[in-house]
């Protein structure tokens, strides 16, 4: 039998690391790597007796310059679904956005409330066939017919389905809180309290967390965004005298005028043709 | 060839033959100066050391890990040094040992001088900086971060000098992972006026968490006293960890086609 002379399909996606060689390019000659933004973070969730509660802190980071003193890490996906993302913020962002709109028409095709597992497994078959490039580390919370659910989502797609969880650069003070502190069936307010506590510890601990710990409580019943539950770092020196600087605050010196009249010759032309 | 990078002292009365008495930089010319490779082979994890109402104490396990095994056991990371101070060390367990032997042959030079005087903690800690930062500067390092806590004269004392001979002193100290897991929990918990069962407690709690998050740990442990009365250091213990959570048994329950 003659080997017949297969024509494979042109690989279409996948991705396309044309950008990646342009940067290494760059950079042999000379220029800077981009610096992007990153989240530094500290992110933790939590189930505790009648749902998930997950923090986060709220500095967001570009290397060494806090780029974001106050911004939101915790994005919706669905009703009774939330995501908190760790890792390049573009990432995180664009990344819960896609599967936040995927849920939201597949539930109107099925009318049915979404489910998280359908969340983890939209996440983590994107993230797999981008090897590891998308650079989203979240954790993945909420309370669906079948019951209270809490994953972790690793960049290159593998996932971890935990009682409690913690990610990012501040995973590690926020984790010695939870080791030492977690006990089965929490109280609200116990779980609230021990998920501050350990953003806490990020925030203090960590350099690359800081600022505010952002809450969310899940239940059947429904959700509740707490931002900004705790504001640990607030601004401490006021001015007095207060900021507004009015006319009269600068001493004049001198005063010049130049007319800019003399120097320039208005020409007499015609209209500009519409 | 070789002669110009093996160092002065070498060339005479090695009986090894020089080219493999130990690694070398084959490529530098006679300015550059003698490098050694230097990787750690057998390690240790973290050492704590918090100062609590009546004196310092010191924690570490006693694991000494080859790589990813844990080639050792009962290796005896904390020492003591004289009659009122403990040594703790991470990193190289050879280098730990060569550092205790120093230490050793000052405190017998003292005693042999039959005068009474000792050495106390902080002269050992100046000792051991400028042991680590002269090393360092040679690019022949010991690779150790070492704790000294020791009592002299009702003053606790409580030092950290590492590899390259950064060092300081502080309440609680932490080297290693327990940098990040252990001192989070000390700086919500120390107090100064700790007693020593309060002190024990917060010791034996970051070592639990230690033992669930640092993989080179094991669940075998030791806890120095220093006190004016002087240096005790425990038998071998281990704690007990908890993993019975009803969400361990089944993790997926619920959640099917996840893992």
């Amino acid at each position: 039998m003659a080997k017949a002379d297969v024509k494979l399909p042109q690989m279409q996606s996948g991705f396309d690391f044309g950008l990646c060689r342009r940067n290494d390019m760059l950079v042999k000659q000379g220029g800077k790597p981009a610096k992007f933004l990153k989240t530094g973070t500290t992110i933790v969730g939590l189930v505790y007796k009648d749902g998930v509660i997950l923090g986060a802190d709220t500095r967001a980071t570009e290397g060494e310059i806090v780029a974001d003193k106050n911004c939101e890490k915790i994005h919706y996906i669905a009703p009774n679904i939330y995501c908190c993302g760790a890792g390049t913020a573009a990432d995180t962002e664009a990344v819960t956005d896609m599967v936040s709109s995927q849920l939201e028409l597949h539930r109107y095709a099925t009318g049915r409330e979404s489910r998280v597992v359908t969340a983890l497994t939209i996440l983590k078959s994107h993230l797999f066939s981008y090897k590891g490039y998308v650079s989203a580390a979240l954790v993945l919370g909420g309370v669906d017919i079948t019951g209270p659910h809490l994953h972790a989502v690793y960049p290159h797609g593998s996932t971890d389905t935990l009682p409690f969880a913690t990610m990012g650069s501040g995973s590690l003070a926020a984790m010695s809180i939870f080791e030492s502190g977690y006990k089965e069936d929490l109280t609200r307010e116990e779980g609230m309290e021990l998920v501050s506590a350990a953003i806490c510890a990020g925030i203090f601990n960590d350099l690359g967390s800081g600022s505010n710990v952002d809450l969310c409580v899940i239940t059947k019943g429904g959700k509740e965004y707490l931002r900004n539950y705790k504001k640990p770092n607030p601004r401490t020196y006021i001015r007095e005298k207060g900021y507004s600087f009015a006319k009269g605050h600068t001493q004049v010196l001198s005063t010049t005028i130049v007319p800019l009249k003399d120097k320039v010759t208005i020409i007499e032309g015609e209209a500009m043709e519409e | 060839m070789f002669a110009t990078g093996i160092a002065e002292e070498d060339r005479k009365g090695s009986y090894v033959d020089r080219s493999i008495s130990r690694p070398c930089n084959f490529e530098i010319s006679q300015q550059s100066p003698v490098t050694h490779t230097q990787y750690p082979y057998v390690t240790g994890t973290s050492v704590l050391g918090i100062k609590y109402k009546d004196g310092v104490l010191l924690a570490a396990d006693m694991a000494g890990s080859y790589g990813s095994t844990v080639r050792y056991k009962s290796i005896h990371r904390l020492k003591a040094v004289g009659s009122h101070a403990v040594l703790g060390a991470s990193g190289e367990i050879s280098d730990f040992q060569q550092v205790t032997q120093y230490l050793d042959e000052l405190v017998l030079n003292d005693y042999m001088w039959e005068d009474g005087n000792k050495l106390g903690p902080q002269e050992i800690h100046s000792y051991l900086n400028r042991l680590m930062y002269n090393k360092r500067n040679k690019f022949d390092p010991f690779w150790n971060s070492l704790v000294l806590g020791g009592v002299e004269n009702g003053q606790k004392y409580l030092g950290v000098v590492n590899m390259i001979g950064v060092h300081y002193k502080d309440n609680h100290v932490a080297t290693g992972f327990g940098n990040h897991l252990a001192r989070p929990m000390f700086r919500n918990e120390w107090r100064e006026d700790l007693t020593l069962e309060e002190g024990v407690k917060l010791l034996e709690k970051c070592l639990l968490v230690l033992f669930y998050r640092d993989r080179s740990s094991i669940n075998k442990f030791q806890i120095a006293k220093i006190t004016e009365e002087g240096v005790v250091i425990s038998e071998p213990f281990a704690l007990k960890p908890n993993w019975d959570f009803k969400a361990f048994h089944n993790p997926t329950l619920g959640a099917d086609g996840s893992w």
